[in-house]
């Protein structure tokens, strides 16, 4: 990385809002839990007659909604 | 029931109004001039989040998708459902990633991912090689969009019995669609892509309401479905995952996702959307699709509750998987509603087949004509030659299947998403450091796809008798260092060599003083946006400006 600033020769970065943010860690969540499966590999409880194998996991198409909004409102340029 | 006639008359009359709208798509928010191939290509650069979301969902969610996941869930059961987890994890993975790429691109005009790698790293030998990935990964895939419309006119009863009666309908499919593309390019699979998912969303809600109340609840197609699989010999499958298809089911998610956005036709529609909020706000709406791909998989238990038997392949014994959605349509529905939900995944074909020929012949030309064969190449000729090659590509595809068994399509897809997991560290990495060396990534491609082509050669498969090409589950204990029973995907272990080589041989070459490529791209360029000028057009603040950036001048 230090490589990529000592490169940038007479082309200083201008001062615009950079996709630096602390908000950005939160994506992690949605890419880390939908791969943890001793979390949701069982039958039950069903819900709806749905083994949580299934419900658990489209229950995360929530999460990652929900977090990529929140990270996308909250890094958003404020103009 | 049997009443195929009124299906094939709907299915044929919804394929000829896409067919009209495709032709009617150049006039579509037209520019005074199409012949530039980032109004052909890329639809001008201006689509606003509803296209985009339109566009970029139906060309990641193919008809393959819907046809083939649910026939895994079928086959396997719980192991086919990583399509869910892959297509939520995706989002969050490339958020950052492509509104980066998005920036440098839209600074620089690159079209395609080698593009930005030949920027990037002055290297136009690894820019070949990313672009030559990209065309043959692309290639198979194509060719399975194919095989998605054959098993819809498989189960409506129209085969023939010579090769080419067989395939006769999708010669004449892909004819009609290689002429509307060739005509009006990306616009054309974004209209059409608005009509396709509306079908598909339609067809899809009244299937998960209706066929679990006529199959007695979503409970009892569990049931259904944990009964099929005690009674197979396969210990794998179930409705959960076992102790030895867990880490496969990881790591294919996983593999998958880093894969999608590789894809050249992934970037495509990225790249042809307007600004950097249009493709932020996608990533928290495209996972809309993920729910229906979910529910869609579930058709694949609800056959299983349904009773349906797969049609025959197409070598004498087998049974082609690929039949049981269609077969749950025609079955269950009436023939007008079958005929709708046929036509939904016939259309819903066309669309990343157009996107993905696009794409292709975009590489072709950019980085191959472009860079070898004509250095001075004018935007329009650009244009021209890259929809003439569109047209190559579709003919390559629809050959594949006529004069190939479908199989090796399928074997060629499956080796498509290994390789195409190779241009990672070059395309991925390479938009967040310039660590490594171009030789160091040169090195790392090689050998990750040496690896990955043999792992894929080492897998049999027991269910079809093949000993290779069966599948992409490595099992660990062929490596012969570790005993274990447990399977991984192979596209990442060979994507972790891939990088390893990289990081060792950019050491070597930086040891050894061997020179590197410069780079073209500043820091700023990656957070550009709509508005902002293009390089080497400092003159010209406007961005409606269609003129490309001509190449970035050799400094070497």
């Amino acid at each position: 990385m230090s490589d990529q600033e000592a490169r940038a020769d007479g082309a200083p970065a201008v001062a615009r809002a950079k996709d630096k943010s602390p908000w950005n860690w939160l994506l992690f969540l949605p890419i880390v839990v939908p791969l943890l499966t001793p979390l949701f590999n069982h039958d039950s409880p069903r819900v709806g007659g749905f083994p949580m194998f299934y419900w658990l996991q489209l229950l995360f198409i929530v999460l990652g909604v929900s977090t990529t909004t929140v990270v996308y409102q909250m890094t958003k340029k404020r103009r | 029931m049997g009443d195929h006639v009124t299906e094939i008359v709907i299915f044929t009359v919804l394929f000829l109004l896409v067919s009209g709208i495709g032709f009617v798509a150049a006039r579509w928010r037209a520019p005074n001039d199409m012949g530039h191939l980032d109004e052909w290509g890329l639809g001008g650069r201006s689509f606003g989040g509803w296209i985009t979301w339109f566009l970029v969902g139906g060309d990641l969610y193919t008809a393959y998708t819907f046809v083939a996941v649910p026939a895994l869930l079928f086959g396997a059961g719980a192991a086919g459902f990583f399509a869910v987890p892959y297509t939520i994890i995706i989002y969050p993975l490339v958020f950052l990633v492509l509104v980066r790429l998005w920036s440098v691109s839209h600074r620089h005009g690159f079209v395609t991912p080698a593009d930005f790698v030949r920027s990037r790293f002055q290297s136009p030998t690894l820019a070949l090689l990313i672009a030559i990935t990209g065309i043959v990964a692309t290639m198979p895939y194509i060719a399975l969009q194919l095989v998605g419309i054959e098993a819809v006119l498989k189960t409506m009863g129209v085969t023939g019995d010579s090769a080419l009666a067989r395939h006769l309908p999708i010669i004449i499919a892909f004819a009609i669609l290689a002429a509307y593309t060739y005509q009006s390019g990306l616009r054309a699979p974004a209209l059409i892509a608005f009509v396709k998912d509306s079908l598909i969303y339609i067809v899809i809600l009244v299937a998960i309401f209706y066929l679990p109340y006529k199959l007695g609840g979503w409970g009892s197609i569990f049931d259904a479905a944990q009964k099929k699989f005690d009674g197979t010999p396969n210990p794998n499958d179930g409705i959960v995952l076992t102790a030895a298809n867990q880490w496969q089911y990881i790591t294919l998610a996983l593999g998958s996702a880093l894969a999608l956005f590789l894809y050249p036709h992934s970037l495509t529609g990225v790249l042809a959307s307007r600004n950097r909020d249009v493709i932020k706000r996608n990533m928290s709406a495209l996972p809309a699709y993920s729910l229906l791909l979910g529910l869609i998989a579930l058709l694949g238990f609800m056959a299983i509750a349904a009773g349906v038997k797969p049609l025959p392949g197409a070598k004498a014994g087998s049974t082609d998987s690929n039949t049981v959605v269609p077969l749950l349509f025609d079955l269950h529905f009436p023939a007008w509603f079958a005929g709708i939900a046929f036509a939904a995944i016939g259309i819903g074909a066309l669309v990343p087949a157009a996107i993905m020929s696009i794409a292709a012949a975009n590489l072709f030309t950019r980085n191959i004509y472009k860079e070898y064969l004509k250095r001075d190449a004018t935007p329009a000729q650009e244009a021209s030659v890259s929809k003439i090659t569109s047209l190559v590509v579709k003919v390559g595809a629809v050959a594949c299947i006529v004069f190939l068994d479908p199989q090796f399509s399928i074997d060629l897809q499956l080796i498509g998403g290994v390789i195409i997991l190779q241009t990672l560290p070059a395309v991925a990495l390479g938009i967040y450091t310039r660590w490594f060396h171009r030789g160091g990534l040169i090195a790392g491609w090689f050998a990750g796809m040496a690896l990955g082509t043999w792992m894929l050669y080492q897998i049999p498969n027991a269910a079809t008798g093949r000993a290779h090409f069966g599948g992409s589950a490595f099992p660990l204990n062929k490596f012969g260092f570790i005993d274990s029973t447990t399977t991984v995907y192979v596209g990442l272990v060979a994507v972790a060599v891939n990088l390893a080589v990289a990081a060792l041989v950019t050491l070597a070459l930086r040891a050894g003083k061997v020179p590197d490529g410069g780079d073209d791209t500043t820091p700023d360029d990656y957070f550009a946006d709509e508005g902002d000028p293009r390089v080497s057009v400092p003159a010209q603040p406007t961005t409606t400006d269609p003129d490309l950036a001509p190449a970035p001048s050799p400094k070497v």
